[in-house]
């Protein structure tokens, strides 16, 4: 009668509690980091953070208490990434248009796919690597070494899966309806992508884009011997060609610099960054999540 | 009604608009082949980079851990060791606590807010950059468990692993640090596989009597197993690359050592560290080591893309 009624003490209850709290312990192991990194990030970063930090240029570490601003690294981030924009969009997003409007699941739109994903697993250093041994090392770029557009170009191989990937995603979750009607009606091939696939499908590639640009503002590796460093402000159209400062770079020398007053600009430095990081990838996740609800209806 | 389809057959798109047509088509089809040349690109120029080290030093450069630019000797068994140990034992730690939580977050022990939570969550721990968490490394992680360390290596400093005397950054940091990065992408994959097994499983071992944890450990796990695989190796190749984090907590020494609690050298670091201030044939041999950097994950993750391909759509 007895074995109607849930038994605290048979040994797969038992058995089941144990591996419920331990499913439990890794879920909170797993959030704690992020829970300590962020609001550490926050705290100690954002304390730092003051008007001069945005207009100033960073001092050459030394042991004097003031380190001055990001302003360089802060505009060079922002050039580096908008180079690595412009390259890999336009390359990712046709690409991407080629593999899901126009191929035919041939031998070519496969080995792509592939390449597509070997590509995104390819560590980041060796982005930097190819690029250094391609543009910096040659000084194909009008005789300079390091520079900002060596720097973009590296990151846009970075950008360049994911773009391609989402636009190709984003294009395959078109209906086949729109195409046949844009065709249909007498719309040639280019008319109906460009006015009527890639207009329906723009919301979720812009959202993979925009993460993708989020996700290569914040690497480093690429840039350490591409884009280098500058402690200078950029003036002109003319610093594109030598070395520039980004933030992520900017991170990781004055992390490892001796100096308390480098370390804290690294601290604000992060903190710019990784709040810019969490805030886009949390408002492209509402959106999504708003998009789908309304895609439903 | 003949007539008016002779009309429709006459009927021919403008000279212009076909041609643009045409160019459209053919500039998509250039772009995408972009991602290959790349490809073949990277591979072709770290590879003939690498020759003259390449031809000099053979396949000894992987077994000897001489670093010498003033000697001229070369050899990246420190650096390939290192890359290796970080990698599979972070993995050794992330699996189980990825899978863990992946289990924690498709089951039904919190309601459904919370677990979407703690979801977005660890994939937001994804897109923090490794340098912040290099900087977060160093400054906090670092102090934090000097005296667990220190505790490991009286207890345990037989072991060769903790033999020697931790002194500020070391190879379990690296570890550590990986760890925190590895686990979104684990958790990530896994959830989505265990999402994908189908309910009806679930059910059938339900009815047969099978508690919560016999049917996860016998019936969603081995359903959800190549998806996880997959998932893994993909991390794996994550953290074999990985560079800043790791670079910034490792301590960058070349000497070789047993110890996890000795400074070590990854692949990575080796490059991130020498690349900018190195010259004649120590830069070869630097390319020498991101070839085989390159090689190494590029094996893992074609390895994982066709566990993908061979495995998935089963159900």
């Amino acid at each position: 009668m007895n074995s109607l009624y849930y038994q605290k003490r048979l040994s797969r209850n038992i058995g089941d509690k144990f591996f419920t709290s331990l499913s439990v312990i890794c879920a909170l192991i797993a959030i704690l980091p992020l829970i300590f990194l962020v609001t550490y990030i926050l705290i100690k970063g954002g304390s730092q953070i003051t008007p001069e930090l945005f207009t100033l240029e960073p001092n050459p570490p030394g042991d004097d208490l003031d380190a001055g601003g990001i302003n360089p690294a802060l505009i060079g981030t922002l050039i580096i990434t908008t180079i690595a924009s412009i390259i890999a969009i336009p390359v990712g997003v046709g690409g991407g248009i080629y593999l899901a409007e126009y191929s035919k699941g041939g031998a070519f739109s496969r080995f792509i796919r592939f390449g597509v994903n070997v590509l995104a697993g390819v560590p980041s250093i060796i982005a930097g690597v190819f690029i250094y041994a391609l543009i910096v090392s040659t000084k194909i770029l009008f005789g300079s070494m390091y520079s900002g557009l060596a720097g973009g170009m590296a990151l846009s191989i970075l950008m360049l899966p994911t773009v391609i990937k989402t636009t190709d995603e984003g294009l395959k979750l078109v209906p086949n309806e729109l195409r046949y009607a844009s065709l249909g009606v007498g719309a040639s091939m280019y008319t109906t992508i460009l006015k009527v696939t890639l207009p329906s499908a723009f919301r979720s590639i812009a959202t993979g884009v925009v993460l993708g640009i989020a996700r290569a503002a914040g690497e480093t590796a690429p840039l350490i011997f591409t884009a280098l460093f500058s402690y200078y402000y950029i003036t002109g159209f003319g610093d594109l060609f030598y070395e520039m400062g980004s933030l992520a770079v900017l991170i990781y020398n004055f992390a490892l610099e001796p100096y308390d007053a480098q370390n804290k600009l690294a601290w604000a430095a992060s903190f710019i960054l990784v709040l810019s990081i969490l805030s886009v990838n949390i408002f492209s996740r509402i959106l999504a999540a708003f998009t789908e609800k309304t895609k439903r209806v | 009604m003949e007539e008016k389809l002779t009309l429709f057959k006459n009927r021919k798109r403008f000279g212009i608009e076909k041609n643009i047509d045409i160019i459209f088509k053919n500039t998509a089809l250039v772009l995408s082949s972009f991602v290959a040349i790349i490809l073949l690109g990277i591979i072709l120029v770290v590879f003939f980079q690498s020759f003259e080290s390449f031809s000099r030093y053979g396949l000894k450069f992987l077994v000897t851990s001489e670093w010498n630019p003033v000697k001229d000797e070369y050899g990246a068994f420190t650096a390939i060791y290192g890359t290796l140990v970080t990698s599979f034992l972070s993995l050794l730690i992330t699996i189980p606590l990825g899978v863990g939580t992946a289990i924690f977050i498709t089951e039904d022990f919190v309601p459904k807010v919370f677990r979407e939570i703690i979801g977005s969550f660890v994939e937001l721990l994804a897109a923090i950059p490794s340098v912040v968490l290099g900087l977060w490394a160093i400054f906090v992680m670092e102090p934090f468990f000097r005296t667990f360390f220190v505790f490991l290596h009286n207890f345990f400093g037989w072991i060769p692993l903790f033999s020697t005397e931790p002194t500020g950054r070391n190879s379990l940091l690296a570890i550590l640090i990986l760890v925190v990065m590895l686990l979104p992408i684990v958790t990530s994959i896994a959830r989505d596989s265990l999402n994908q097994v189908p309910k009806k499983l679930r059910n059938a071992a339900y009815g047969i009597g099978a508690s919560r944890w016999k049917t996860i450990f016998s019936v969603i796990l081995p359903a959800a197993l190549s998806g996880i695989m997959a998932g893994v190796l993909l991390a794996l190749g994550r953290a074999m690359g990985e560079t800043m984090a790791v670079t910034m907590i490792i301590g960058n020494s070349n000497a070789f050592s047993w110890s996890l609690l000795s400074p070590g050298y990854t692949i990575s670091s080796m490059l991130a560290n020498q690349f900018g201030e190195a010259d004649g044939s120590q830069v070869s041999s630097l390319f020498y080591a991101a070839f085989v950097l390159m090689i190494l994950s590029l094996v893992v993750n074609i390895f994982a893309q066709w566990l993908v391909k061979k495995f998935s759509l089963k159900y």
